[in-house]
């Protein structure tokens, strides 16, 4: 007979004790049951911020269908009988012989005027987002609340959202909790330096709504108001303790409920976990302390005898573009301990590390600006330092601390309470690579921040990791790139045929068409090569959310005549595109169905325009200033040479997409240092940087040669590019290349300048052979009836359009019809059918 | 746009309209239908991205994993079966098949009934 077990809540806690529990109840003693609030199974809460970054929200699911447990999404619970050991909801009652509480917390919203006006949200859940995203349209400034680790994220989701975005805090540092003041200072240029404008050491006494009735203003203490169409309250959490209280539990000092180091309440047939629960009278806001007690109960009620180890209170904020990290005593409250800090003005890096009164143990620390060493540091809190402090905190590039000089001890993945002694088990157990590592050990399944230690610990115990692009082919990259060069193989049957098996995939076949699209292979949509392109590189175009596409016509260097902006105009009227200017230089012409390409092509092309190939992985632009032809700083032509290097590299396929720069002095306003390869004037030249990225990780690019005339300069990137596109990995951008190869900057220097490896002749002729045989994809398929075909929506009705791309109108444009049958609905995972 | 549910086989295309490992969409009865030739044979499925809810699947590529021949979307890459529809990256994600045969050189389709 099985026993029945109640779980309240679908978090992320509640989500990874009931995995605990299945997975180790082997004997099938417990039928589970587990009512949900939210209406989507367990989802990724630490990363909630990234569905404003793009990703969708169905990939933050954290739940694994299992047929064994009955999860009733949308059905809270109500109440519990303790007498009668019953749970009930809305829609009926759930006897329990054991009962999980597993509820987390809710924001906490100061009791403040105005807090109920509509446009004032919490950032709790992905509805919360959802909400405010729907809000946020057409609305200009918003505010946050509270300026901690939550604040932050918030914020800079406002800022994602595109709004003037303030945060009021009421310590006098941003992140009081996690941050000394010093760290504050170097956080607070952070955030103003992305436009969000911090208002700290004051309290919000009111929120004023505007004439529609939704917010509008704050007011604060000291007087002054600040606009906000939108706020979000982000001023702490209150652990969910009602089912409990209502039971009549005893709860926590603070709130909670509370149980004991076996995570049990007073009721020995009731256990908390996670948030909601006050182990020993305290609650942990963080998901590492979580998931520490749903292994704690999953192990208890199977009758072992976990207890709660402690808690992990490292953090590190994500998503600002900004690395802050704290681990340990943060605060240096160990009496007799001593501070090692380190600021350096010029790369805004700020950290501190708390060491035991011998300076022997490392206890904790902040880190600000760059926290690359914040893995290895975690992981030796409360031992040795693997390294001298200098060396641990020299900015990236410097020796840094290897996960090979931890101790075995040394917890590598806090989220998972993993440590070293456990990963080099599963290593000696057969784990060759990381994902191995991720599902014997859950290592790296959270937060992610000790992935590039697993990698060094594979490295560390000697694994050869796998080069291997796909289950299709053992070599990576590179070695099909010399294979296809050195063999002169045309075609991907072959190449599949002689060097690898199956009928590849959506990895294999794009990289194989980058290769032979780099080599000259011929048009990307001829014969074969045609089946091997993405969508965007079969289609010329961009496939957009909805199925249309989007066309970006080349404007080398960003200077356009009036002229063929008219053109544009007129194309986009005509079609009734909607219409942006890119972060390039360009202007993106959305919504277009693949039937309409052609036509849209040929008025382009007729105005004198070419493809921008904004869709594939290849040279997208060479931005400008506007140089010394009108700036009266400029030293150099600018825009000149911009349009040179984007006409001679237009066309070139990378394992990546490549962006590049050139700005007419030293103030650079075209921004060459975020990009792949940049070009700054001076008086005596052009200085070359290559590396450099914007996007999720900002990188400044690295100076590389300096005062070259333009014929130097242009023979330096030919090498380059030329070099990266036959060494690099799929997907690998030009830092991570550089970054990655043995000897670094100094070695590209050497083959690149004094061609040291004797590639240079090859690589020139190379580039040459590309020049040269550049022609516009666009008008190649006009000109082509046969690939021209392909362009219809449906293949037996070519003259009808598809019908599920409809648009509605914002702003005076057309965008995507919003409720468009099917779209943004959760994906369904398996889950068992609702039993009664 | 309600889908008849037929039980007739509708003439799509002739077979050498189809290239190798490359999809075409079709409108069969008012239902978007997303047809494919490979070494392995002709399948069709539904062109609705289950995932992305987007009418794309026809622009995926195909491939193989583990050797059964598969489908991957183009939006966010997820894998499907072709044989049987089963996502292969999702648990309980599957993409509607229909039937599919090739006479006289035309390459014809039938709705799966559906459940
Ligand atoms: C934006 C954001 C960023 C974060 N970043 C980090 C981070 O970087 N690092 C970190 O460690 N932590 C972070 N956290 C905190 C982390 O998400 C939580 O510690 C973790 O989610 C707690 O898990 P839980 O299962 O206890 O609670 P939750 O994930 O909150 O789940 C509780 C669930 O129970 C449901 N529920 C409540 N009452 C009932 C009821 N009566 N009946 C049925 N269901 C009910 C709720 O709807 C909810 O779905 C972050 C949180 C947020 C919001
Ligand atoms: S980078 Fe120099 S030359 Fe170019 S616009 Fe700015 S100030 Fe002028
Ligand atoms: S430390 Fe967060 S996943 Fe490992």
């Amino acid at each position: 007979m099985s026993e029945r077990l109640v779980v309240i809540g679908n978090g992320m806690v509640g989500q990874r004790f009931v995995e605990a529990l299945r997975a180790r109840d082997t004997g099938g003693r417990w039928r589970v049951t587990v009512l949900a609030e939210e209406r989507r199974p367990a989802y990724d809460r630490v990363r909630l911020s990234a569905v404003f970054d793009g990703v969708d929200a169905d990939e933050l699911t954290v739940h694994t269908p299992d047929d064994g447990v009955d999860l009733r999404l949308g059905e809270p619970a109500t109440g519990v009988d303790r007498a009668r050991r019953v749970v009930t909801t809305a829609a009926g009652e759930y006897p329990y012989d054991a009962l999980v509480l597993a509820t987390g917390s809710y924001a906490f919203v100061p009791p403040v005027d105005g807090t109920e006006l509509p446009g004032v949200f919490v950032y709790r859940t992905l509805d919360d987002l959802a909400a405010i995203r729907e809000h946020a349209r057409g609305r200009r400034t918003g505010a946050v609340i509270g300026g901690g680790l939550l604040g932050l994220e918030a914020a800079n989701a406002l800022r994602l959202l595109g709004l003037d975005t303030s945060v009021v805090e009421f310590a006098p540092r941003l992140m009081p909790v996690q941050v000394d003041e010093a760290g504050g200072a170097m956080l607070r240029r952070y955030v103003e330096e992305l436009g969000v404008t911090p208002y700290l050491g004051v309290a919000t006494t009111a929120l004023r709504p505007g004439p529609d009735g939704t917010v509008a203003a704050l007011d604060l203490a000291d007087g002054r108001t600040v606009d906000a169409e939108l706020v979000v309250v982000a001023a702490g959490i209150r652990p969910r303790d009602e089912p409990a209280r209502t039971a009549g539990l005893p709860l926590g000092p603070r709130g909670g409920v509370l149980v004991d180091a076996s995570c049990r309440t007073t009721d020995e047939r009731i256990w908390a976990v996670g948030e909601c629960a006050a182990v020993d009278g305290v609650c942990h806001g963080l998901v590492a302390p979580g998931y520490a007690t749903a292994e704690v109960v999953a192990d208890r009620l199977l009758g072992g005898a976990a207890t709660f180890p402690g808690a992990d209170t490292a953090t590190k904020l994500k998503l600002l573009g900004v690395d802050v990290a704290s681990f340990g005593d943060a605060h240096g409250v160990t009496p007799g301990c001593l501070d090692v800090t380190f600021t350096d003005p010029a790369t805004r890096a700020y950290a501190k590390l708390v060491l035991s009164d011998d300076a022997r143990t490392l206890l904790g620390g902040v880190l600000v600006g760059d926290a690359s060493a914040y893995p290895a540091l975690r992981a030796s809190v409360g031992g040795p330092l693997p390294a001298p402090p200098l060396a641990l905190l020299a900015p990236a590039g410097g020796p840094g601390a290897g996960a090979g000089a931890l101790p075995a001890a040394a917890q590598v993945c806090s989220c998972n309470a993993v440590t070293r002694a456990d990963l080099d088990a599963a290593i000696a157990g057969g784990a060759t690579d990381v994902p191995a590592l991720k599902a014997c050990t859950r290592a790296g399944t959270s937060c992610g921040s000790c992935l590039p230690m697993l990698k060094q610990l594979l490295d560390a115990a000697g694994v050869r990791q796998s080069k291997a692009l796909c289950e299709h082919f053992d070599s990576s990259r590179q070695e099909l790139f010399d294979l296809i060069r050195v063999r002169g193989i045309g075609t991907f049957s072959r190449l599949v045929a002689e060097h690898g098996r199956g009928s590849g995939c959506d990895i294999c076949k794009p990289v194989v068409a980058s290769i032979l699209a780099s080599l000259g292979a011929g048009h990307v949509l001829d014969g074969e090569q045609a089946s091997l392109q993405d969508t965007n590189d079969h289609f010329l175009a961009n496939l957009q959310r909805d199925g249309s596409y989007s066309v970006v016509p080349r404007i080398p260097g960003g200077e356009i005549t009036p002229e063929k902006l008219i053109a544009i105009g007129e194309v986009a009227r005509d079609f009734q595109l909607y219409t942006k200017i890119t972060g390039g230089q360009r202007i993106d012409l959305f919504g277009a169905r693949v039937d309409q390409l052609p036509q849209i092509w040929r008025r382009l092309v007729d105005a004198g325009f070419e493809s921008g190939h904004a869709y594939g992985k290849a040279l997208r632009t060479v931005k400008s200033c506007v140089g010394d032809t009108w700036c009266r700083y400029g030293v150099q032509d600018s825009v000149g040479l911009a349009i040179a290097l984007e006409l001679r590299y237009r066309g070139l396929r990378a394992p990546h997409k490549l962006k590049s720069a050139v700005s007419g002095c030293a103030r650079e306003c075209a921004e060459a240092r975020s990009k792949d390869f940049g070009v700054i004037a001076t008086e005596g030249g052009w200085n070359l940087y290559v590396g450099g990225n914007g996007g999720f990780r900002p990188r400044h690019a690295d100076l590389f040669a300096t005062d070259l005339s333009t014929a130097e300069l242009v023979t330096l990137i030919d090498r380059f590019l030329m070099y990266y596109i036959r060494t690099a990995d799929r997907l690998q951008r030009t830092a991570a290349w550089i970054e990655a190869m043995d000897g670094g900057l100094d070695h590209l220097r050497s083959v690149l300048v004094d061609d040291s490896l004797g590639l240079c002749a090859d690589l020139d002729a190379a580039m040459a052979r590309h020049v040269t045989s550049y022609s516009d994809e666009w008008r190649d398929v006009l000109e082509d009836p046969e690939r021209l075909r392909r362009f219809a929506s449906f293949v037996n009705a070519p003259g009808v359009p598809d019908p599920s791309i409809t648009f509605t109108r914002e702003r005076g444009q057309p965008v995507p019809a919003r409720d468009a049958g099917h779209r943004r609905q959760p994906v369904v995972l398996g889950l068992p059918e609702v039993r009664r | 746009m309600s889908p008849v549910v037929t039980l007739d086989w509708m003439p799509v295309c002739p077979l050498d309209r189809l290239d190798l490992d490359r999809g075409v969409a079709a409108l069969v009865d008012g239902v978007q239908v997303a047809v494919f030739r490979t070494a392995s044979g002709l399948y069709a499925v539904d062109n609705l991205d289950p995932v992305g809810g987007a009418y794309v699947m026809s622009r995926g590529l195909v491939g193989s994993r583990g050797g059964v021949p598969t489908l991957s979307s183009p939006l966010h890459k997820q894998v499907y079966d072709l044989t049987t529809g089963r996502c292969l990256d999702l648990p309980g994600v599957t993409l509607t098949r229909h039937r599919v045969r090739c006479r006289d050189g035309q390459v014809e389709v039938r709705l799966r009934q559906e459940q």
